[in-house]
C-alpha cells in the first residue's frame, strides 16, 4: 500500500515540480501536451537492505531539482517463469522495456540460493551488454590518489561470467569461460562510441591473452579491427597484470578502459577504491536497442539497513548519468554540482566518508543546494 | 684491485668474530669454499652449491649479472647453471626444457627471471613455457610477500601482506576451443585436492611465519562451483588450525580493500588468476614490480623469481632497471639454503643502500643506471 501512495506522489510531484522550473519554451510546449507526456518515464528499482532509503533520496533530490522524471516503482525477485526457468517478474521487464530506462538500487544475492544472480539475471534478459563506470576523484574527500579520471567498460553477458560449470568427476570442477566475437565487437565499438561522445582521447584494452590465448586472443582481435575503424581515438593495449601494477601506482595515465567481463567486475572496483569506493561510485549499463539500466553496484548493506545511515551518492550519480544518457545535461549537471558540493562542505557526509550526517540530513543538504543554483 | 682487498678484509672479519664463524659452522662446506674458491678454480666448482639459473628475457639478463657480480664480492659458494630459455627467441625446444627441468630436479633450487609470453601460438601450443615448467615441477604454490621497504615512499604507510597463489590449474589450464566459429571457451578448472593442498600450504606458512589470519580470496557468488570448492577447501582445513583466523572476500572487494585500506590484510590465499592480479596489485602499492621478491614451491624444489612478473622489454640494454627485487630474492634463496651469513651480508648492504636513498634506479624517481647500483651494494658490502 504503501509503494503504491509513493508510485501516485511521485508521478505527481516531479513534473508539477519541473513545470514551475521550466524556462518560457518548455512552459508553451508543456501547455500543449498533458503534463504527465511530457516527463520522461523511468523504472526505478529500489532493491535490497538499504536500496529503499536511498531511492528515496534520490526521489527526493530530483524532485527538488525538477527534473521531468516519473518513476514507474517495480520489485524484482527471482521468480520461477514457464518450463521452471529463472526469471524477473514479467510487470518489471514490461516496464523496462517500455520506457528503456531504468535506475536501479542493490540486489542481493546469497551465496547458495540456488537462483542465478538477480544482476546476472537482469543482464542477461535486457542483454545489457555494456557496463560503463566512471571514477572520477571527488574533491576534498581524500585519498591516497589525487587526479583520477578514468571510465571503465566491461562486457556484461559472456566470459566468467557465462554461468556454465559442472562438476565432471566428484572434486574437478570446470567452469567455462565463453567469448564469442559477436559480443567481443558490440562492446568494442560501444567503447570507442562513448569515447568520442564524451571527448575522451584513449582506449586501452585490457586482456590477458598470453594466458588465455584463443578467449582473450579473439576479444583482442575484435577490439584491434574496432580500433582500425575508429582512428580519431588513440588505441593501445596491455596486460590485466601490468594495468593493476600501473594503476595503483599512477591512475592519471588511464583514459578509457574495455575489457571482458571478469577483469572489468575486478577493475572497476579497483578503480571505485581509488575514489573511495563504491558509495561513491556510479555506474551505468548499456543495452540492445537502446535500453539502459543505471544503477549503484555497492551492496545492501543489511547491517545498516533501515538505520538512516546510508550514502545515497551512488545512486544519484547513477541517476545523473541516466539524465545525461536522456540528454537532459543541464538538470544533471545542476544536481551534480550540488552533490560535490555538499560531499565538499564537510558538515553533511555520511558515515562511510568520514562525516556523521545521516542520510536524510545529507538528501536534505543536497536539495537545498540544488534549490539554489 | 679494491675489490680483492675488500674481499679479503670482509674474510677477516669473519674470521676474528667468533659469533659470525659459529654461524658458519653449521655449514661445515663454507669456510673452505672461501679458500678455495682465492686457490684453485677447477676444484672450485665442485665444492658449491649448485642453483640453477633461467635469466629470462627483457631484463632478465642483466639483472642476473647483477646478482653474479654481488655474489662473486660476496664469496658466495654458489654455482650457477644457466639455461637460456625463452620463448619469443627462438630458443626454447623441449630438450632445452628437459634439460632445465632435470637441473631444477636435480639441484632443488632456482633462481629465474621473466619468461616473455607473447600472445600468438604458432605451433598450436596453447600452453606458454612459463606454464609448463610450473606443470612439470609441480610448482603449486606462489608466495608473494609484499612488504614496505626503507627509502621507498608510498602511499600506503607499512604494508607486510603475504599473497600466496595456486599456480597449476584454474584459468591457467590452457583448455580452449573454437566451438562454432567466433564462439570460444575457455575452461577453468578447479579440483578439490589442488584447492586443499594451496590451503594447508597457506596456513602452515602462517604458522611457520607467526601469521595471525589468513584470507581466502574468491567469486564464489558468481562462479559458485569452481570457486564455491576453493572456499569450501580453504574453510575445511582452516579448521584444523584453529590458532589461525579465517576470513574470506570476493576478489573484485579485495582489489578495493588494497586500494584503500590495505593494512588489515596479512596472508592471502587465492585461486590462479586472482594472485596473477592480487601479486601485481599490491606490487604496486609498495614501489612496483621492481622491488618485490616471490617464489614459487613444489613439495621437492623451489624456484626464485620476482613477485610482480614482468619482462620490462623497454628497458632492454638501456642499464636502467631496477635489481632490488632479484636482490631481495637471492637473498631468500641464500636463507633457504641455510647460508645465512651470506643472505645477512646481501641483505644488509641491499637494505643500507635503500635506506640512504643516494643511489636510486628511475622507477624509484632515481638517476642511478642498474651498475650503479649494483657496485653501491657491493661497496657497502660488510659495511652495515
Amino acid at each position: 500500500m504503501a509503494s503504491l501512495v509513493r508510485k501516485s506522489m511521485t508521478r505527481y510531484l516531479p513534473s508539477f515540480v519541473g513545470r514551475c522550473g521550466f524556462s518560457s519554451t518548455s512552459k508553451t510546449t508543456a501547455s500543449t501536451v498533458p503534463p504527465t507526456e511530457k516527463d520522461q518515464v523511468c523504472t526505478l528499482i529500489p532493491g535490497d537492505g538499504i536500496g529503499p532509503e536511498i531511492s528515496d533520496a534520490v526521489m527526493k533530490i530530483f524532485d527538488a531539482a525538477g527534473a521531468p522524471i516519473s518513476w514507474e516503482e517495480r520489485n524484482v525477485m527471482a521468480t520461477k517463469g514457464p518450463g521452471g526457468k529463472w526469471i524477473i517478474p514479467l510487470d518489471a521487464q514490461e516496464s523496462i522495456n517500455k520506457n528503456k530506462v531504468g535506475l536501479k538500487g542493490p540486489l542481493g544475492t546469497p551465496i547458495a540460493a540456488g537462483h542465478p544472480s538477480m544482476n546476472l539475471l537482469l543482464r542477461k534478459t535486457f542483454d545489457l551488454y555494456a557496463n560503463v563506470r566512471p571514477c572520477v576523484s571527488l574533491e576534498g574527500y581524500q585519498t591516497p590518489y589525487d587526479g583520477v579520471n578514468l571510465v571503465t567498460i566491461r562486457e556484461n553477458t559472456e566470459g566468467e561470467y557465462s554461468g556454465i560449470e559442472h562438476e565432471i568427476v566428484d572434486g574437478v570442477v570446470q567452469s567455462i569461460k565463453l567469448i564469442t566475437e559477436d559480443a567481443s565487437r558490440k562492446v568494442a565499438e560501444f567503447a570507442f562510441d562513448y569515447a568520442r561522445k564524451n571527448s575522451r582521447k584513449n582506449v586501452t584494452v585490457v586482456h590477458k591473452a598470453n594466458i588465455m590465448r584463443m578467449s582473450d586472443g579473439l576479444f583482442l582481435k575484435c577490439c584491434r579491427e574496432t580500433a582500425e575503424k575508429n582512428r580519431d581515438i588513440k588505441f593501445n593495449e596491455m596486460y590485466l597484470d601490468t594495468v593493476c601494477l600501473n594503476i595503483v601506482q599512477d591512475p592519471t595515465q588511464f583514459d578509457v578502459l574495455v575489457m571482458p567481463n571478469l577483469y572489468g567486475d575486478i577493475l572497476s572496483d579497483l578503480c571505485a577504491g581509488l575514489i573511495g569506493g563504491l558509495g561513491v561510485t556510479p555506474s551505468g549499463n548499456i543495452g540492445a536497442n537502446g535500453t539502459a539500466l543505471f544503477e549503484s553496484v555497492h551492496g545492501t548493506a543489511p547491517d545498516i539497513a533501515g538505520k538512516d545511515l546510508a550514502n545515497p551518492t551512488a545512486l544519484l550519480l547513477s541517476a545523473i548519468m541516466m539524465l545525461r544518457h536522456l540528454g537532459m545535461m543541464n538538470y544533471a549537471g545542476r544536481i551534480e554540482q550540488a552533490c560535490f558540493d555538499a560531499i565538499k562542505d564537510k558538515k553533511s557526509r555520511t558515515k562511510d566518508l568520514g562525516g556523521d550526517a545521516t542520510c536524510s540530513k545529507f538528501t536534505d543538504e543536497v536539495c537545498r543546494r540544488v534549490k539554489d543554483l | 684491485m679494491a675489490g680483492v682487498a675488500r674481499r679479503f678484509a670482509f674474510l677477516t672479519t669473519q674470521r676474528a668474530f667468533p659469533a659470525c664463524s659459529s654461524v658458519l659452522t653449521s655449514q661445515t662446506r663454507l669456510p673452505q669454499t672461501l679458500f678455495a674458491q682465492k686457490m684453485s678454480t677447477a676444484a672450485e666448482v665442485s665444492d658449491k652449491f649448485r642453483v640453477t639459473m633461467i635469466p629470462g628475457d627483457g631484463i632478465g639478463p642483466e639483472l642476473m649479472n647483477s646478482v653474479k657480480q654481488i655474489f662473486n664480492a660476496a664469496d658466495v659458494p654458489i654455482h650457477f647453471e644457466e639455461f637460456w630459455i625463452s620463448e619469443v627467441q627462438d630458443r626454447c625446444s623441449d630438450e632445452k626444457i628437459e634439460e632445465m627441468i632435470a637441473s631444477v630436479t636435480r639441484n632443488k633450487v632456482a633462481i629465474k627471471g621473466i619468461l616473455t609470453t607473447p600472445t600468438w601460438f604458432d605451433l598450436g601450443e596453447l600452453q606458454s613455457v612459463n606454464m609448463q615448467i610450473r606443470k612439470k615441477l609441480d610448482l603449486y604454490a606462489n608466495v608473494v610477500r609484499v612488504r614496505s621497504l626503507p627509502g621507498i615512499k608510498t602511499r600506503h604507510g607499512e604494508l607486510d601482506i603475504v599473497v600466496i597463489r595456486e599456480q597449476t590449474e584454474g584459468e591457467y589450464s590452457a583448455l580452449e576451443h573454437e566451438s562454432v566459429p567466433g564462439v570460444i571457451e575457455s575452461l577453468k578448472i578447479i579440483t578439490r585436492a589442488k584447492s586443499e593442498r594451496i590451503a594447508k600450504f597457506a596456513f602452515d606458512y602462517a604458522m611457520k611465519h607467526n601469521r595471525q589470519k589468513v584470507t581466502a580470496i574468491h567469486k564464489a557468488n558468481i562462479m559458485k562451483l569452481a570457486d564455491g570448492m576453493f572456499l569450501d577447501s580453504c574453510r575445511k582445513i582452516s579448521k584444523l588450525y584453529p590458532k589461525i583466523k579465517f576470513e574470506s572476500m570476493i576478489v573484485d572487494n579485495t582489489c578495493m580493500q588494497l586500494t584503500s585500506h590495505p593494512s588489515q590484510f596479512d596472508v592471502m590465499v587465492m585461486p590462479n588468476l586472482y594472485g596473477n592480479i592480487i601479486d601485481n596489485l599490491a606490487a604496486g602499492l609498495v614501489g612496483g614490480a621492481g622491488v618485490v621478491p616471490g617464489e614459487s614451491y613444489s613439495p621437492e624444489c623451489v624456484v626464485f623469481e620476482s613477485g610482480a612478473r614482468h619482462p620490462f622489454a623497454q628497458a632492454v640494454g638501456r642499464n636502467i632497471a631496477n635489481p632490488t627485487a632479484i636482490l631481495m630474492c637471492s637473498k631468500n634463496m641464500l636463507y633457504h639454503m641455510n647460508l645465512s651469513s651470506h643472505a645477512k651480508l646481501v641483505e644488509s648492504s641491499l637494505l643500507k643502500v635503500l635506506r640512504e636513498g643516494k643511489v636510486k634506479t628511475t622507477d624509484l624517481k632515481g638517476y642511478a643506471t642498474t651498475t650503479e647500483f649494483t657496485n653501491a651494494i657491493i661497496n657497502n658490502l660488510g659495511k652495515a
